[in-house]
């Protein structure tokens, strides 16, 4: 199988959603992680997910990401049914995911942690025989998309992660799933071990993929984050979505509300199907 | 060229308020290979001193024969300690590798080649099946390597009779066979063991297998979710960790030209010093391969000065002792090092 190639074409319109899951459930033993959740993704947006602890949110990521199996339920990814059995098939059809904690090896440089598991070798014998790794050019690349992405922070592709601050990690492991997401990317608590300017920060790298016309889901706890950059907020409650608002529509107040059950689910459900 | 990704430069841009420890620590943490290097030389200068005939030309081959045997070891070693874990069983594998090869080639006729390549198959399975406890099974290597070493240790009483094999087939000894450079002597197992230095250095440094090492080592979870398949990485590593063991056995047998049970139980806290003097964290995902040469040398200058000192060999598995427990210190010490 061709990993950098998706299979999967481009969706058109922008009325084609690019993701799709439908009646998601995943069980623990006894505990009931999903219990029947959907979600829509459109092309371009980014679509927070919200809710309490214990609401599923980890579990789905999980699920649309290829880390865990739903026990049933469907996935489409532009309007195709797909299977994922792990990370590596999602990522076939051009889906990166950023996970919660800093998913980053320290002891490699900057340019090594954004190919790591994709590095590429020399061309010709060096490469096939001696199976040399294309250090240069893959260093040259990094600095390209690092520039790209507005990472001006980061100097050297060289340097190695360790001695980077958190903000700094976390920006490359954005940055990896940016590069190599074709289609999606997921972030899982993206700015939860952060400082305000660098949640800040990623947050504008979050908008800029989104810019590049690829579609987001962000997971978060921070409701000031979510509500600066979301362009559409899926509630989740008890494994279920509740609904789907947006927030220039909704407070944070009202948001939070539905989230801990305070408020049953509003007149906004409808922005889910339309709008 | 081994350097190569050693980033240097905010060593010479440290503010003029930094205390000169922090400067230090910098200085290390940026270049793994300095502070091994600064421990070989005091040692050198030290037993130039007070060690009489440490300086000799054949005092030096001895060391080189020495670090041979320490030095290939500790090849394996570093690599499965910088995926984080360690290998308690080296000296168990390299002596059952080496009384095997003795004891068909010289107990049962078989050809001497044909031994030779059992011996390494030998050692790369018992690193396999090293590598199957810790990647299936979960067990920890530590506690994992020192059951394996009984078990290999025993199967060697047993297939020995612990009893020494004399009477060697050439090819067996062949790493004990010695030219002169320089008026100095050299031993073929020295040049194998610089060969597995290179090789892995290469391996470690320019290759994908290398950098899943690293990755591995460092952020296990990480790699997993990059994609990296981290149980076929490590089961890889102990089982070329076995057969480099089962090289080290083959200079070994140069080197005594014979086949001896009862050796290898220094070994395995001598490889282990020789990878953690030279710089690579127990904690895994750092180090460099060079280091560990040094730190070989290191060991082996200790070992070879002290007894020319005329201290006992209690003595000297007291300092070696010592060594290894202020090396993990300061390595403690340095990946504290602030960003």
């Amino acid at each position: 199988m061709n990993r950098s190639a998706p299979s999967i074409p481009r969706a058109r319109r922008e009325t084609d959603l690019v993701m799709e899951a439908t009646g998601l459930v995943k069980r623990y033993g006894h505990v009931t992680a999903l219990a029947g959740t959907s979600l829509a993704l459109r092309p371009g947006e980014i679509l927070a997910v919200i809710g309490d602890n214990g609401a599923g949110k980890s579990t789905l990521i999980k699920c649309l990401s290829g880390a865990v199996v739903p026990d049933s339920g469907e996935i489409r990814v532009d309007g195709k049914v797909v299977d994922f059995a792990g990370p590596l098939d999602a990522r076939r059809v051009g889906i990166e995911t950023v996970h919660q904690h800093l998913a980053v090896a320290p002891s490699l440089d900057i340019a090594s942690n954004l190919f790591l598991g994709r590095e590429r070798r020399r061309p010709g014998l060096p490469g096939t025989l001696l199976r040399m790794l294309d250090k240069k050019g893959m260093q040259a690349d990094a600095q390209v998309h690092l520039n790209r992405l507005g990472i001006m922070t980061i100097q050297n592709p060289r340097q190695i992660v360790e001695t980077l601050s958190g903000g700094q990690r976390q920006a490359i492991a954005v940055a990896r799933a940016a590069v190599f997401g074709s289609r999606i990317v997921i972030m899982d608590e993206p700015t939860a071990a952060l400082g305000v300017r660098e949640s800040n920060a990623v947050l504008d790298l979050v908008e800029r993929i989104r810019d590049e016309g690829l579609s987001v889901i962000l997971i978060s706890h921070s409701m000031p984050h979510v509500f600066k950059v979301a362009d559409r907020i899926q509630i989740q409650r008890l494994g279920r979505d509740v609904c789907v608002v947006k927030p220039s529509e909704t407070t944070m107040t009202d948001a939070v509300a539905i989230m801990t059950g305070a408020t049953a689910s509003p007149a906004y459900a409808d922005a889910q199907t339309g709008a | 060229m081994t350097n190569a990704i050693v980033v240097a430069d905010d060593v010479g841009t440290a503010p003029r308020g930094r205390s000169w420890t922090e400067t230090v620590r910098r200085l290390l943490h940026s270049n793994e290979t300095l502070g091994p290097s600064a421990v070989l030389l005091l040692a050198v200068i030290t037993f130039s001193i007070i060690a009489p005939h440490f300086g000799e030309a054949a005092n030096v081959s001895l060391i080189l024969q020495q670090t041979a045997v320490i030095g290939a070891l500790a090849v394996g070693q570093t690599l499965i300690i910088l995926t984080a874990g360690i290998d308690l069983s080296v000296g168990g594998i390299m002596v059952l590798s080496s009384i095997m090869m003795a004891y068909l080639s010289v107990s049962h006729g078989v050809p001497a080649a044909l031994a030779l390549v059992i011996g390494f198959v030998i050692g790369t399975a018992c690193g396999l099946v090293n590598g199957l406890l810790v990647t299936f099974l979960k067990l920890p290597s530590f506690i994992t390597t020192l059951g394996t070493w009984n078990v290999f240790f025993a199967l060697n009483l047993y297939v020995s009779k612990s009893r020494t094999i004399i009477g060697l087939d050439p090819l067996l000894t062949l790493p004990g066979s010695t030219f002169t450079v320089f008026g100095t002597t050299v031993t073929l197992g020295s040049v194998i063991m610089l060969g597995l230095f290179v090789v892995v250095a290469y391996l470690l440094q320019m290759t994908q297998f290398g950098r899943h090492v690293y990755a591995v080592g460092g952020a296990e979870e990480a790699s997993r979710l990059s994609g990296i398949r981290v149980r076929r990485l490590v089961l890889s590593v102990y089982a070329l960790a076995g057969f480099i063991f089962a090289i080290g056995a083959w200079i070994q047998m140069g080197r005594l030209a014979s086949a001896s049970p009862q050796i290898g139980t220094t070994y395995n806290l001598d490889s282990i010093t020789a990878v953690v003097i030279g710089g690579t964290s127990l904690a895994g995902g750092r180090g460099r391969i060079l280091g560990t040469l040094v730190g070989a040398l290191v060991v082996a200058v200790f070992r070879n000065g002290l007894a020319l000192a005329r201290v006992d060999v209690l003595w000297q598995n007291f300092a070696v002792g010592v060594l290894i427990i202020v090396a993990v210190g300061i390595d403690q010490w340095i990946r504290k090092v602030k960003s």
